[in-house]
């Protein structure tokens, strides 16, 4: 045994990668024995670790511990064992044993099958605490010799370099890890190559069978996460692994779906047709945006209020919801994603299932024409199309043996922990975090309103911290104006300005805290419009840009401009200047056909411009958002 | 000259409260100003250039002081008293030419007269260069009046100075005085025409189909633009309504006019859009020494997002504008803040704003400053009625159009500065 343990801790160290800011780890492995019988992932004893995010490598599947024969996995071993296990990815009691994963001899490898990831994603998002440390082979961290993971890899070498190093320090196994030669680097790579062959073999029989999680393990979690919210990113992180194995099909429909683009006029009809709420085109369109919808603003809603009673395929608290975006009544994206949900609660409560259907497949399509009816009202938001994307996966994946009243019961408490977790419980560590940041002195600007931001200003004032606001406004919402009456209210002291003095007043400011509707997987941040001007004045005057923004807001799109992709607002909007009757040039724009007005709703940040982002995963610089995304996306899906 | 005292006041008051927009109405109304100064001055015999110097130096200081922000009637005062020495110095060469050529007669003024307005500013300010800066320095070193220093400098080129001087003493007081209005009469022709001047220059610059920004309204941006449409050029214009003012609705509204297409587009969508531009062109309000320029506000952000995507930026400016001093901390110390109405309606405000909550102070500040500074490194081209210049140039093209005397007009402003 004690040989076996020497020979692995040659190249396949435990490997505790972390990223962001974080304290060093209290509580490092230093067990060996608990480590080669697979612990479990962020076992209670080390999970005291506060870091926010912690870049782990896979876990070894904690079933293994189920099967103590897989310990003894050795030499070459990503054979009959791991194969065996490759068709096992249904967590259901009845499944076979899991893979081991991890162990590494002589440079030989057992790989472990893909469908891990369900097992690891359920253990990690059902531990009670942050820090994982798990152990793993590192020289599995580029699974497959394949590129792509391996370019990932290495990126998050290079950011959590300095991490390592400090856990180097804690972790005396660490130094020998690096010692793997050519050769066997080498062998390693044509064993990771074999075994992705053999995955692809098998790998069609576990994508049908995906497991479906019971919702009395899901519904542990919120009270966990409240102790720390780190836990759901490394148990995100722990995913990277498996979702790196994902076989073709599912790799494919991975892939977001194209956009609807509004310069295709046959799908325009198409999607007229179906269309609840009759849209007139715009006057004067701006040609540039072409693709995105640019319809009068206003006109539906009589229309469609008038329709109230008559609509009987949409839930009456779907329609209200719609009807609100429309009216603009509610606005932000937690509040429009929050109260879709609770639309979508309310829908499934009153859903009765048809006679010969089955709940999933025609509640999913009733989400659907729900989802379409409000994305007509207005465009929906990247945070809320990953809401949905978790709501629909939930209902696809409810076990068929449940009744229906037990099925709508889990869903709906399913959206209850995804509103509580992600949302609110998200801003809360979201503000604990950032309220670390802001110092007695500091002058702290804010562009817009961001409700994450103000409960972080509001947050830091009650703890007696002394600063200031400048509050940052724009045309045509001047949604500032809110948050300065609520903060001056609250007694904070405010100065206000509008975003063209944006540079007038940035020599004054220490730290730019500003919100996010999304975070896309290149480290752009997609933004109110004029998010990008305040942080490129903010750049260019050493300002420090911090993005407060919860997780279930990134999304694994990438965008370089915000032309490509963006949201027209009311171009009227734009014609009229609110309070200043003598601003009255443009009230006859309409009939000037060589005039175009364009209310642009968000805009794309680079990521250059961005110092932190502050998520509920802990503050994580820009380059890491493509680590969150992955790993979220599987924590969403399998939680 | 009671009535120019008050024409005068008048002026100053009017600059005071601010009722005077723009740059080049305040650049014209102060050429006009001084005109009417300088033809109601009696001229004593002797050192009648330092007589009028000193008469546009006193009204000159009381304008500046009346509104230190307003660089263009500096400028202005600068240019009249370097018209005033130019005068001077192209009346005693030529006297002195004419004694040369020993034919001092009446028709030698006459050709003089001829001459000058024939002569650009430019043109006499090269000539004058030659001989007028090197005894600046020399005037600087031997502390020695301005205007003794003038006649001292021109008696280098002829000997028998002192006697051409009592020769035709009587001529030249009259001259000097119907040149230097000549010359301000011009100055403020240049002031009304620059717009044509500049917007003659568009067709080198605008292209078939491209797209250009611009924030807020310029009265020259709108005639260059306008400009290039004529030339049969069809492109497109984005504008950004330039808040706190809007001037850009009127901008947008002037070219759709005149049949541009035009794109109005919030101020916050400037980066965003800036992406599919072209060339950003944009009016000044005042231009530095160092080729740093005094704008609207939210141009330093236009600036910084045009530099991000390697886009053009070109500002124009009238030479009305071009100040010849160099800017120190320009962002607070040329700047000015305007009333916070503009930004917040004081009725729903008005309980934010009260001096409560113990410290005395109110919690709500607003800040609506007027200017941004651009700062030379992000200007790729100034366009003048000269032409284009890169910004480093900027100081030499600025040092044609003012003698290095009278940089400092007035201790007390020069220090403001």
């Amino acid at each position: 045994m004690d040989q076996r343990h020497r020979v692995q801790r040659a190249v396949s160290d435990p490997k505790v990668r972390q990223v962001g800011f974080f304290a060093p780890n209290p509580n490092p492995i230093s067990d060996f024995p608990s480590r080669s019988s697979p612990p479990l992932a962020g076992s209670p004893s080390n999970a005291t670790s506060s870091s926010p995010v912690i870049i782990i490598p896979p876990p070894p599947p904690p079933a293994a511990r189920n099967h103590p024969a897989l310990s003894h996995l050795v030499v070459g071993s990503y054979d009959a064992a791991s194969e065996s296990l490759l068709g096992s990815s249904s967590r259901l009691p009845s499944s076979p044993p899991y893979s081991a994963r991890g162990f590494v001899v002589d440079g030989e490898f057992s790989e472990e099958s893909w469908p891990q990831r369900s097992n690891s994603a359920k253990f990690a998002s059902s531990f009670p605490s942050g820090g994982f440390n798990l152990t793993a082979a590192r020289a599995v961290i580029t699974p497959e010799g394949d590129a792509s993971p391996a370019v990932i890899s290495a990126n998050e070498k290079n950011e959590v370099s300095a991490v390592e190093a400090k856990n180097e320090r804690t972790e005396s196994s660490k130094p020998e890890k690096a010692k793997l030669t050519k050769s066997e680097r080498r062998a390693l790579q044509e064993s990771q190559r074999a075994a992705k062959a053999a995955a692809k073999g098998e790998g069609n029989k576990p994508s049908a069978g995906a497991a479906p999680c019971g919702p009395g393990k899901a519904s542990k979690q919120p009270a966990q996460k409240k102790d720390t919210a780190s836990a759901a990113p490394s148990s995100a992180l722990l995913e990277r692994k498996g979702s790196d194995r994902l076989p073709e099909k599912d790799r494919k429909k991975d892939v977001p779906a194209p956009r609807m683009q509004f310069d295709d006029k046959s799908r325009v009809e198409k999607a007229k047709r179906r269309a609840v709420v009759n849209q007139t085109e715009a006057r004067n369109r701006v040609e540039l945006f072409r693709h995105l919808p640019q319809y009068e603003h206003g006109t539906q809603l009589p229309d469609l209020e008038s329709k109230f009673f008559q609509l009987d395929p949409m839930h009456s608290a779907v329609y209200k919801v719609g009807l609100q975006y429309l009216s603009g009544e509610l606005t932000g994206g937690n509040a429009r994603c929050i109260a879709m949900l609770q639309a979508f609660q309310e829908a499934i409560k009153d859903y009765v299932t048809p006679p010969e259907k089955t709940l999933s497949r025609d509640l999913t399509a009733r989400v659907s024409s729900y989802v379409s009816f409000l994305n007509e009202c207005r465009p929906l938001s990247i945070s809320m199309g990953n809401a949905i994307r978790f709501v629909k996966n939930r209902i696809a994946k409810m076990q068929i043996t449940l009744s229906e009243s037990e099925a709508k019961a889990s869903i709906c408490s399913d959206i209850d922990r995804f509103i509580s977790e992600k949302i609110i419980l998200a801003d809360q560590v979201i503000v604990k975090h950032a309220a670390t940041k802001i110092r007695d002195g500091d002058v702290l600007l804010t562009y817009g309103t961001s409700c994450v931001v103000e409960m972080i200003l509001l947050h830091a004032h009650e703890v007696g911290k002394k600063f200031r606001v400048v509050v940052v406004d724009s045309r045509p919402k001047l949604e500032g104006q809110r948050l300065l009456r609520r903060l001056v209210t609250k007694g904070l002291s405010c100065t206000y300005t509008h975003i063209n003095g944006v540079s007038y007043i940035m020599h004054e400011v220490s730290k730019v805290f500003l919100g996010a509707a999304s975070v896309l997987s290149n480290g752009t941040v997609y933004s109110r419009v004029g998010t990008a001007s305040v942080a490129m004045v903010a750049s260019s005057f050493r300002v420090p840009v911090l993005i407060c923004c919860e997780a279930y807001k990134f999304h694994e799109r990438v965008q370089l401009d915000s032309i490509c992709f963006n949201e027209l607002g009311d171009p009227d909007a734009v014609s009229k200047v609110y309070g200043r009757l003598d601003v009255n040039y443009l009230d006859d724009w309409g009939n000037k056909e060589n005039l175009q007005l364009l209310n642009l709703m968000y805009d794309v940040t680079p990521s250059d411009y961005v110092s932190m982002i502050l998520t509920d995963y802990g503050m994580v610089p820009p380059t890491s958002v493509p680590v969150i995304v992955r790993e979220y996306r599987k924590d969403q899906l399998w939680m | 000259m009671p009535d120019v005292q008050s024409l005068v006041n008048e002026f100053i008051l009017k600059l005071k409260k601010r009722k005077i927009e723009g740059s080049q109405a305040t650049a014209r109304q102060t050429a006009v100003l001084l005109r009417s100064v300088i033809s109601q001055q009696r001229i004593p015999y002797t050192s009648q250039a330092a007589a009028l110097i000193d008469a546009v130096r006193a009204v000159g200081e009381q304008l500046i002081a009346a509104n230190p922000i307003e660089l263009a009637v500096g400028n202005i005062v600068r240019r009249v008293l370097h018209i005033i020495r130019e005068e001077d110095l192209s009346l005693t060469t030529a006297a002195i030419e004419g004694l040369n050529v020993s034919s001092v007669s009446d028709d030698d003024g006459d050709t003089d007269k001829d001459d000058t307005p024939g002569l650009s500013a430019a043109a006499l300010a090269a000539a004058a260069r030659s001989t007028l800066r090197p005894p600046s320095l020399q005037t600087l070193l031997e502390d020695l009046p301005d205007s003794s220093a003038i006649p001292h400098t021109s008696s280098s080129g002829g000997d028998s100075d002192g006697k051409s001087k009592s020769a035709d003493k009587s001529t030249r007081s009259r001259k000097l005085k119907h040149d230097v209005i000549e010359a301000i009469n011009e100055l403020i022709q240049d002031i009304d025409t620059c717009h044509d001047q500049i917007a003659e220059q568009a067709v080198e610059h605008i292209h078939h189909n491209e797209v250009i920004l611009t924030l807020g309204s310029s009265k020259t941006v709108l005639e260059f633009l306008c400009a290039a449409k004529e030339k049969k050029r069809s492109f497109r214009v984005f504008v950004a309504e330039g808040a706190p003012r809007y001037q850009g609705h009127l901008l947008a509204k002037e070219l759709v006019a005149r049949g541009l297409q035009t794109t109005l587009i919030t101020d916050s969508a400037v980066f965003a859009m800036i992406s599919r531009v072209n060339m950003v062109i944009v009016g000044a309000h005042v231009v530095m020494a160092n080729g740093g320029v005094i704008a609207p506000v939210g141009l330093n952000m236009v600036a910084l997002a045009a530099q991000r995507h390697a886009v053009p930026f070109v500002v124009l400016a009238g030479c009305h504008k071009l100040c010849p001093l160099y800017p120190h901390n320009p962002e607070v110390l040329l700047n000015e803040l305007r009333s916070p109405s503009e930004l917040l309606d004081f009725g729903e405000f008005s309980d934010c704003m009260d001096f409560g909550y113990g410290t005395g102070t109110p919690l709500l500040h607003v800040v609506n400053p007027t200017f941004d500074y651009v700062p030379p490194k992000l200007v790729s081209l100034f366009i003048t009625e000269t032409g284009g210049h890169d910004p480093s140039y900027m100081y030499r093209l600025i040092a044609d159009y003012y003698s290095a005397d009278d940089l400092v007009l007035q201790r007390k402003v020069a220090s403001v500065k």
